[in-house]
């Protein structure tokens, strides 16, 4: 087992970094530990464990912003938050029963690390967009910060978007501001069921085109449905369409009415409430309905939504995949058959013209060494990585190849 | 203002480089009399003026590509420009570089409903987005004051908000995809209809980088439906403590409203002897606020702002009763810069941003500086996110005024930065604030951005002289002093 180092404050990362240069040793960071399966392995001699630095350290409600140590459990984060009444807009997901671990366990660099968002995202922007300010160590175990700790900043490059993202290979952060928001007063999840892949892609694109203001738009296929344990889905026997609203009371009631009328004769609708609504849309942020088969594969495709069906449809048979739809269309969480490639050639294949990129989430470790984790570059953005990834870590120490081999 | 020494190898050439410029876009997309050039001296920032050598306007990213790679063959500085509203001179010409104007790439090449998302040319206006599918019930979403004549890749350039970013977001916000050029003629393609750019987030570096790294040539934003309906209120404080405190209560209370300006006394009394948009002229604060969405929700709202306005002691509210009576209250708003022009031969903007709880201190700092350096200060600022917008009323005529005003302007933004703010929330750095931002940032901060400058442009070539104070070879940045040794903490658990 690779050694672990601890360091508990900005200045000792940089000394840790420093020297891993001077000993050419490489480094692995972490945190809560909970997305070590995400992106290819990284070949380090060295863990460099940061979640020493797991202090909250400034929260202003009416700034509607927060400072936290970049370990910080995210469930530290979001109670902080709900005493008041306030909420990450963008929703993360918690990996954990994804990757066979338990929930609860990760923080929130790692969260902004792999700049991960929620069915809100839909509405309300990714995590990368409420990144306001960071401090970070890069490869020179230099302390550097960027952005601030107000939402509208335009003082220098925005290296808050950079580091989002970067999985970790550009810096170690240690210090991370966030845009916060109100939470909503109450929440609506209308249902409708029976659509194909097709119908749905199309109510989808209807209920975002409208303005009431949707801040889910999900479809799962009967087969995934049923795996639910909100009842009003698992008993349905059917395809069923999500869609959420939220807000002021008085709004959110409006909108949910005029959104069954809109979808009346569709397919036959139901509304789900409080908990329902609550327990549904934590299902399809996490991924639930893929945790309790480790052996199949999971793709996570970034598509333009209104492709989605079609790309979907293109899959190649013996993947035996199982689609399900988030953001409209826009995201499509895939399961396949464990195969030794995770049916690559098949998933990126279905892309095609359109645009859009594939991310294997989970696969076995000898996968994700033999078969691009990330959606391959071409000549010139691989180029410009690879000086970016130079501009921050010369010497290559922090999770070497954890997107890229060579990066 | 200092800036990049010319290069006399360069200069030498000029007249060669303007031919080969023009067999790239033909002679008469290539500006290079001194009369014509004049058009090309400065921004939205005047204050400081330079002609460029030459001025080359490509229809083309093929041209673009072509134009970047002469200029990085030859050693010669280029400086993007694109519809020359930027207030902070990030468009301002080297005596010896190409000024590479977009304007003329000025298509929008389609509008995608299904994927609600339109792909356009750098060159085409911020408005004229809007204007291609508001008959179809959608928008763009962000809206700075310049919006009629602004330039969708100048707002990349400098993420340009707007009145409505409070809840709708900034340009890096609103984009899906770009494509660019690099110095070295790479065209890098990031992001596309899809929500989420993949790898390393280039899309949200390039916004607001102030055309140091790369040139846009192609932008994909995304568009929203338009909301239902919308109400502004005006609501009038006899102090600016209220009307900050009330800003704090309204979003305390969960409320994120579309739009939340203030307004100080000497902007409310300019703003409206020119445009009378019925604001209150007896009061020293005027809050507009504005709610929109469904009917039921902005009848709600207005509800709830009108009794936190009360509770903080307003003394005047009106709710607009239609879009005409909405626009008026905008008017004054929109017009404050220009109100400001017919009160004072010279305006100077300034651009902080600032935490809102500051907000009364701040200003009354402000008043403090106005009075030692006996000019007089306008501000309107969007309060709802902290972005301040000073005007420094001065005469360029007096001699030492302008110089006076400079000075003023830099304590004003050292004063953001010591209360926890920023020196630029939506106007960028350019050549105004770059000598500021040590203020700021350290060198060790400001070695980073630079690196990553030198992974885009490692010539130092697309337009040197502005953001930073300091230039900086990218070998000289690139160099590692590496120690041998053990681990400096032996203290450190291990495990």
């Amino acid at each position: 087992m690779a050694e672990v180092i601890s360091p508990g404050n900005p200045g000792e990362v940089g000394e840790a970094i420093a020297w891993a240069i001077g000993g050419e040793r490489k480094l692995e960071v972490r945190a809560g530990g909970t997305k070590r399966s995400l992106g290819r392995p990284v070949a380090a001699d060295v863990v460099l464990d940061v979640s020493r630095l797991s202090r909250l350290q400034a929260y202003e409600p009416e700034e509607l912003v927060l400072t936290a140590e970049a370990a910080t459990p995210l469930g530290a984060v979001e109670a902080a938050l709900a005493e008041h009444g306030q909420q990450l807009a963008f929703e993360p997901p918690d990996l954990g029963s994804l990757y066979g671990l338990p929930e609860g366990g990760a923080t929130l660099g790692g969260v902004m690390a792999c700049n991960l968002s929620g069915p809100r995202r839909v509405k309300a922007f990714a995590a990368r967009d409420h990144f306001l300010g960071v401090k970070a160590v890069n490869g020179r175990g230099e302390v550097f910060k960027a952005g601030g700790r107000v939402v509208k900043n335009v003082t220098g490059y925005d290296l808050c978007k950079l580091l989002a993202g970067s999985h970790g290979t550009l810096a170690v952060m240690t210090e991370i501001t966030i845009k916060v928001t109100p939470a909503p007063e109450k929440t609506r999840t209308v249902l409708i069921f029976g659509l194909s892949d097709g119908e749905a892609i199309e109510a989808l694109a209807r209920a975002m085109h409208s303005s009431h203001e949707v801040s889910g738009a999900a479809h799962l296929p009967a087969s995934l449905a049923a795996r639910s344990r909100v009842a009003y889905l698992s008993g349905a026997n059917a395809a069923v369409t999500a869609l959420r609203v939220e807000g002021f009371g008085p709004s959110v009631l409006a909108r949910c009415g005029a959104l069954r009328e809109a979808f009346n004769g569709t397919g036959p609708l139901e509304e789900l409430h409080g908990q329902n609504s609550a327990l549904l849309w934590r299902e399809i942020r996490d991924l639930a309905y893929f945790a309790d088969e480790p052996e199949r594969a999971v793709w996570r495709l970034c598509v333009p939504p209104a492709e989605a069906a079609v790309l979907v449809a293109r899959l190649p048979e013996k993947l035996g995949a199982r689609p399900y739809y988030d953001w409209a269309g826009g995201l499509i969480w895939l399961s396949v058959e464990g195969a030794e490639d995770a049916g690559e050639p098949g998933v990126r294949g279905a892309l095609g013209k359109a645009g859009g990129h594939a991310l294997l989430v989970r696969a076995p470790e000898t996968v994700r060494r033999s078969v691009p984790v990330f959606q391959p570059q071409d000549d010139a953005l691989a180029a410009l990585t690879a000086r970016t990834k130079q501009s921050f870590d010369p010497c290559h120490v922090l999770n070497p190849g954890r997107m890229y081999n060579g990066v | 203002m200092r800036m990049p020494e010319p290069d006399p190898a360069v200069l030498a050439q000029a007249v060669r480089v303007t031919e080969e410029l023009s067999r790239i876009v033909g002679a008469e997309s290539v500006i290079a009399d001194a009369e014509r050039l004049r058009a090309y001296e400065c921004d939205g920032f005047t204050a400081h003026r330079q002609r460029p050598m030459v001025v080359a306007l490509p229809e083309t990213t093929e041209q673009v590509v072509r134009i970047l790679k002469l200029c990085q063959r030859i050693g010669a500085k280029v400086v993007p420009r694109g519809a020359g509203t930027g207030l902070s001179g990030g468009a301002m010409p080297l005596a010896d570089g190409v000024t590479l104007g977009l304007a003329k790439l000025n298509r929008i090449l389609d509008i995608d409903y299904p994927n609600r998302c339109v792909v356009v040319q750098p060159g085409v206006t911020n408005l004229a987005i809007t204007e291609a599918v508001k008959a179809d019930g959608f928008y763009y979403a962000p809206d700075p004051s310049s919006q009629l004549a602004c330039s969708i890749g100048g707002n990349v350039a400098e993420n340009s908000g707007g009145v409505h970013c409070l809840k709708y977001g900034l340009t890096t916000n609103n984009i899906l995809g770009l494509e660019a050029v690099l110095m070295s003629g790479d065209v890098v393609r990031v992001g596309g209809r899809h929500m989420e750019a993949e790898g390393y987030d280039f899309l949200g570096l390039l916004a607001g980088s102030e055309g140091l790294l790369a040139v846009v040539t192609e932008v994909t934003v995304r568009i929203l439906p338009k909301a239902p309906s919308a109400k502004a209120m005006l609501i009038g404080f006899p102090t600016v403590e209220q009307a900050g405190a009330c800003v704090a209560a309204v979003i305390g209370a969960g409320i994120i409203p579309a739009g939340l300006e203030i307004m100080d006394e000497l902007a409310i009394e300019a703003a409206e002897n020119f445009v009378h948009a019925g604001y209150p002229l007896d009061v020293e604060a005027l809050l507009i606020a504005e709610l929109d969405g469904p009917e039921v929700e902005v009848e709600h709202l207005v509800g709830r702002v009108q009794a936190i306005a009360n509770e903080k002691g307003a003394v005047s509210v009106r709710v607009s009763r239609d879009e005409a009576e909405r626009d008026r209250f905008w008017a004054g708003r929109k017009a404050a810069f220009s109100a400001a022009g017919r009160i004072s031969p010279d305006y100077y903007v300034m651009d902080g941003t600032i935490p809102r709880a500051r907000l009364a201190e701040v200003l009354g700092r402000i008043k403090g500086l106005s009075k030692r350096y006996g000019l007089r200060v306008v501000n309107v600022f969007h309060a709802g996110d902290g972005n301040l917008h000073p005007l420094i009323l001065y005469d360029v005529s007096q001699p030492g005024e302008l110089a006076k005003t400079e000075e003023l302007g830099a304590e004003i933004l050292r004063l953001c930065v010591d209360v926890g703010g920023v020196l630029t929330g939506e106007h960028g750095v350019g050549v105004e604030k770059r000598d500021l931002m040590e203020f700021m940032f350290s060198a060790v901060d400001l070695d980073q951005q630079q690196r990553v400058k030198c992974a885009f442009d490692p010539g130092g070539l697309l337009n040197p002289g502005k953001v930073f104070p300091k230039l900086r070879r990218c070998a000289e940045l690139g160099q590692m002093h590496v120690h041998q040794g053990a681990l400096p903490f032996p203290d450190l658990p291990r495990f």
